[in-house]
């Protein structure tokens, strides 16, 4: 199964990287949410995993019992989760203004404006 | 957007998902669950009364401005964590207060229940800002 | 508490920044009491307490050796009182100098940095801690230097110098930390009980050439002196405070402080000596051919550097003696003489000595005060001067007949200088008339008089009275060599060669003054030789050129071009690291796959595949969804509920504004060529599968137990709590989360600004 996952996570990263390498900036967002869908991915499963058994301590007991999935990358995960969400909001409210000012989403007239606007200061 | 039904349904599910979250936050420290589900689902409720019914009712339904739940989040969290070195501890450790409740097992407060309420208040506040502003401003 | 005393500036600058706001005419009034309540206390430590020097030392970054000591002997004490009193003057000066400028609160700022960072240069007892000084009286000389920020003479005046002496400060911490390894302490109090260890040490010399890399660029010794008369575009009150009384002598404090640890050899005595020498000559031809008051002042104190530069290099108890006394000397009228040239250009309107002339009638304060202070730097009798020179011809009469020549020749050059000053400008006409008419000039504001006239008097009262400082002398040169000395001060020694040979360069100079005009063509003709500061020049012209070159082919303003190249690299540098360690090995135990779980990592390829191909972007929006939530399932396969709760809940949001926004965005297009995407797609597959075999690696390299054991184990005991990564995300690693909930609220304030505050505005278009 890890190498399943593994697998998979290549896959997402392949086509996270893909997608930020493209000239359109809304491409590029759906590049963003991939990439930190594998990143959460890869902290996840490199730590091992465990089928069932979350780390949550049963009521009878004051330690964890073994085996248990490990809980400090899932935390760790959790926060990026999160974070990553912030992220692609402001991102996504960015290329909004972007193109609202611009008029176009491609990366290469967003260069030509932005060096032109230089020029004229 | 214009659904019949999804306005029906959020107007009695939003009390409903808003007391799950509140359930979600209080045994997230025992059970899964906690600050960051609990602000998210409460967010998400809010959301889908959004999407029915416009952000200006939603607005009206919170009542208090989501920067305001961001700022007073942010504010707790901070508290919760000044409080220990007031009793002469690190920042943002623990500091317990055992409350026994009879026959029962005991409850015990401490600052990290409002460090997740903090939590809460921000998720739920950021969560809802974006879907605010993204649906009156786009 | 007394370490107080030096930082009290720091909060002085701080406090100037609103009180100028407050009370602009007043401030300076105002901030000047400070200064004022230092000296009086440095000086009763210094007239009671250099038997028994006050020290202290708090711990402050023990790792770097480095700590919060602080030594007021003799010699940290001399220092303090001449920073702390004359830069009272200084601060009573610029309020009539600079009175109404605009940028008043930020020149106390600085000026009030530099007087607390030079106080701790000079009272510092960690080598460490002095760095840290000394670097911040570079920084804050760089903006008292750059303070006319709009002229671009300025600013590279201030660049210069700041790189001249910021890289000989870099120099001088490595030679600091070289003494500190050999040493085994930073401290400098004791360091003077291991000086053998150095001197003996092979790294003697590296250590030594380093440090003094420091001290001369600090001190403006050939061939680093170009900065020092470039600097002088700074306002006047810095000049005379910075870059002649104090700053400019943190190199020679250095030396001093450094005598009885690293002196005494035969590389201490060549190195400095030679230097020093040819900085008093080259600093003396490059004053006599000046026209700007100012650059005259300016050569003259880098010759006057050169020689207690020299003095130190021999370093035995009379040197040391002509030294402190001549540092002292030349504090209060070179301090003095840059202020009355500042008040000359002040009323006058020009600082160069052909304009000017005739102006005793209209300032007659100014111009016996320039009298009395240059009779003093030509060394007539009875002025403090005049001591000086004795003591300086004294030692000198027993050294080489070469530095004797420089020395004789540096103190005839200052008489001239001596004589221009307080001449040219004030009793003659002047030699040309310049196109725009002299003001109308009248005297200078008691502010501006004030300094010049109190140091210009001590130097004459310090010189009648000299044996009364015999004793602070003495206590001063016990505490520079580091072992108690016998020293007597007198005006008078009798009709001796040093006072012959006094007598003598006064009326060589004299004489030669009547010469200086036609000796300046000459003069002039000799100075468009390339010097050192060509090298500089040149260098600084080479960095800017290949800094151009390298940013225009990196920062090329293609966003995908960073990309390849941070990704190309990640991927090149860990499988290349991958390969050579051979670090492939997979764990032992594998869980056994089942159908469902295939079925979810089936779906998350194929959708991803979807994506990139995808022409719609809702098509795309739909299938980064179903990786959301295949995923989420997947968190909650393997033991992660939590997160597969937050995953669904943000994935769900996520979808639903990417749905909103991407209503009002473009559609899809493909912007790249075919050639681009290939190339994109390879990078692509080899990220993937560089990723693919990392996480497989990572699996099966376990070296160390996972530290999440102890979250398992006290998760319940300390944290009350019996779900593990609530526990460690709001107690155990709690700060973890508050940033996290800040960074949260940032990103929040971020589309507010970007969406909500342009709206209201109703600007639809960029622009300014």
């Amino acid at each position: 199964m890890e190498i399943i996952l593994a697998i998979m996570i290549g896959g997402l990263y392949a086509a996270a990287v893909y997608m930020i390498l493209r000239r359109s900036l809304v491409k590029i967002l759906i590049g963003i949410v991939l990439l930190s869908q594998a990143t959460n991915m890869l902290i996840f499963v490199s730590s091992g995993i465990t089928r069932g058994n979350s780390p949550v301590i049963k009521a009878e007991e004051t330690v964890l019992s073994q085996p248990h999935a490990d809980p400090l990358p899932q935390a760790l995960v959790l926060t990026a989760i999160v974070i990553s969400f912030g992220l692609t909001a402001f991102a996504l409210a960015l290329t909004y203004r972007a193109y609202k000012s611009v008029k176009t989403d491609d990366l290469d007239k967003l260069r030509s404006a932005a060096m032109g606007g230089e020029e004229n200061v | 957007m214009n659904s019949f039904i999804l306005r029906v349904t959020i107007r009695y599910l939003l009390p409903l998902l808003l007391l799950f979250s509140i359930y979600t936050f209080l045994r997230g420290h025992n059970e899964p669950g906690g600050g960051f589900a609990a602000g998210l689902i409460a967010a998400a409720s809010l959301s889908l009364y959004t999407i029915a019914y416009g952000a200006k009712r939603a607005r009206q339904v919170l009542s208090i401005d989501p920067r305001f739940l961001i700022g007073s989040g942010l504010l707790l969290a901070l508290i919760s964590g000044l409080i220990p070195i007031l009793m002469g501890k690190p920042f943002l450790s623990g500091v317990w207060l055992k409350i026994p409740i009879p026959r029962n097992t005991p409850f015990d407060i401490g600052t990290p229940f409002f460090f997740d309420l903090g939590v809460f208040f921000v998720v739920a506040g950021v969560t809802l800002m974006f879907v605010f502003i993204f649906e009156e401003e786009i | 508490m007394t370490s107080l005393v030096v930082f009290a500036g720091f909060f002085a600058a701080l406090f100037a920044l609103w009180l100028t706001k407050k009370w602009r005419t007043r401030a300076g009034l105002i901030l000047s009491v400070l200064p004022f309540l230092q000296v009086v206390f440095f000086l009763y430590l210094l007239f009671t307490k250099t038997a028994e020097p006050v020290r202290m030392n708090l711990p402050w970054g023990d790792i770097i050796g480095l700590s919060l000591a602080f030594n007021f002997d003799g010699l940290g004490l001399l220092f303090a009182v001449l920073i702390s009193g004359i830069g009272f003057f200084v601060c009573l000066y610029a309020s009539g100098y600079l009175k109404g400028h605009q940028d008043l609160g930020r020149f106390y700022f600085w000026l009030f940095i530099f007087m607390a960072s030079m106080l701790g240069v000079v009272l510092s007892d960690n080598l460490i801690l002095l760095f840290i000084f000394w670097e911040l009286t570079s920084l804050s000389s760089f903006f008292l230097i750059g303070f006319k920020h709009d002229e671009q003479r300025s600013r590279d005046a201030a660049l210069q110098a700041l790189l001249v002496t910021g890289l000989g400060g870099l120099a001088m911490l490595a030679g600091f930390v070289l003494i500190g390894e050999i040493s085994g302490t930073y401290v400098i109090s004791e360091l003077f009980h291991s000086g053998h260890l150095l001197r003996e040490s092979t790294l003697y010399l590296p250590a030594l050439i380093l440090v003094l890399a420091g001290a001369f660029t600090k001190s403006a010794q050939f061939p680093f002196h170009f900065w020092l008369p470039n600097a002088m575009e700074a306002p006047t009150p810095v000049s005379a405070y910075l870059h002649s009384a104090t700053m400019v002598k943190a190199g020679v404090y250095l030396l001093a402080r450094l005598l009885p640890i690293m002196g005494g050899t035969a590389e201490w005595q060549n190195i400095i000596v030679v230097v020093g020498a040819i900085t008093t000559v080259i600093g003396a031809i490059l004053a006599l051919g000046q026209t700007d008051l100012k650059r005259l002042l300016a050569y003259s104190t880098v010759s006057a550097l050169g020689t207690m530069t020299m003095l130190l290099g021999y370093g035995d108890t009379l040197a040391v003696k002509a030294c402190i006394i001549f540092i002292t000397a030349h504090a209060f009228y070179k301090g003095a003489l840059f202020m009355i040239a500042g008040s000359i250009d002040h009323e006058a309107g020009t600082r160069d000595i052909r304009f000017l002339g005739g102006l005793a009638k209209k300032m007659p304060v100014t111009a016996v005060t320039a009298a009395v202070a240059a009779l003093s730097m030509a060394g007539v009798i009875p002025f403090f001067g005049f001591v000086a020179k004795e003591v300086l011809y004294e030692r000198v009469l027993q050294a080489n007949l070469w530095v004797l020549a420089a020395v004789v020749f540096a103190a005839f050059a200052n008489v001239i200088v001596a004589i221009l000053i307080c001449i040219n400008p004030f009793w003659r006409r002047p030699v040309e008339i310049s196109d725009s008419p002299l003001k109308t000039i009248h005297e200078a504001p008691v502010a501006m008089l004030t300094g010049p006239i109190v140091l210009a008097f001590i130097g004459l009262m310090v010189g009648v009275f000299a044996s009364g400082s015999g004793e602070i002398i003495k206590a001063v040169v016990s505490a520079t060599v580091q072992q108690s000395v016998n020293i007597k001060l007198a005006l008078w020694h009798g009709l001796t060669p040093p006072f012959i040979l006094s007598l003598l360069t006064l009326i060589a100079g004299f004489g030669v003054y009547f010469l200086i005009p036609y000796l300046r063509i000459l003069l002039q003709k000799l100075y468009r030789l390339p010097g050192p500061e060509k090298i500089y020049q040149l260098s600084w012209q080479f960095t800017l050129r290949f800094a151009s070159i390298i940013i225009d082919k990196l920062q090329n303003g293609y966003l995908r071009y960073y990309l390849s190249t941070i990704i190309i690299s990640v991927i090149g540098g860990a499988g290349l690291t991958l390969l050579l360690k051979g670090g492939l090995q997979l764990p032992e135990q594998l869980l056994a796959p089942r159908f469902y779980e295939i079925g979810l990592v089936l779906i998350v390829l194929i959708a991803a595949f979807y994506a990139t191909i995808a022409k719609s972007r809702l098509a795309a929006v739909a299938s980064m969804g179903a990786i959301g939530f295949s995923i989420s399932i997947l968190y909650l396969l393997f033991g992660a509920p939590d997160l597969s709760m937050t995953q669904f809940l943000i994935e769900s949001l996520t979808v639903i504004l990417f749905v909103v926004a991407f209503y009002h965005m473009p559609r899809f297009a493909d912007f790249s060529s075919p050639h681009a995407r290939v190339r994109d797609v390879f990078i692509a597959l080899f990220t993937g599968a560089l990723m693919t075999v990392l996480v497989m690696s990572s699996l099966g390299n376990r070296i160390f137990p996972p530290i999440s054991q102890y979250y398992a184990e006290n998760a319940y005991l300390l944290g009350h709590g019996r779900n593990v990564v609530n526990v460690i995300l709001i107690d155990f690693r709690g700060i973890d989360t508050l940033g996290e909930i800040t960074v949260l609220s940032i990103a929040a304030l971020g589309v507010f600004a970007l969406l909500k505050y342009r709206n209201r505005k109703g600007s639809k278009e960029i622009s300014k």
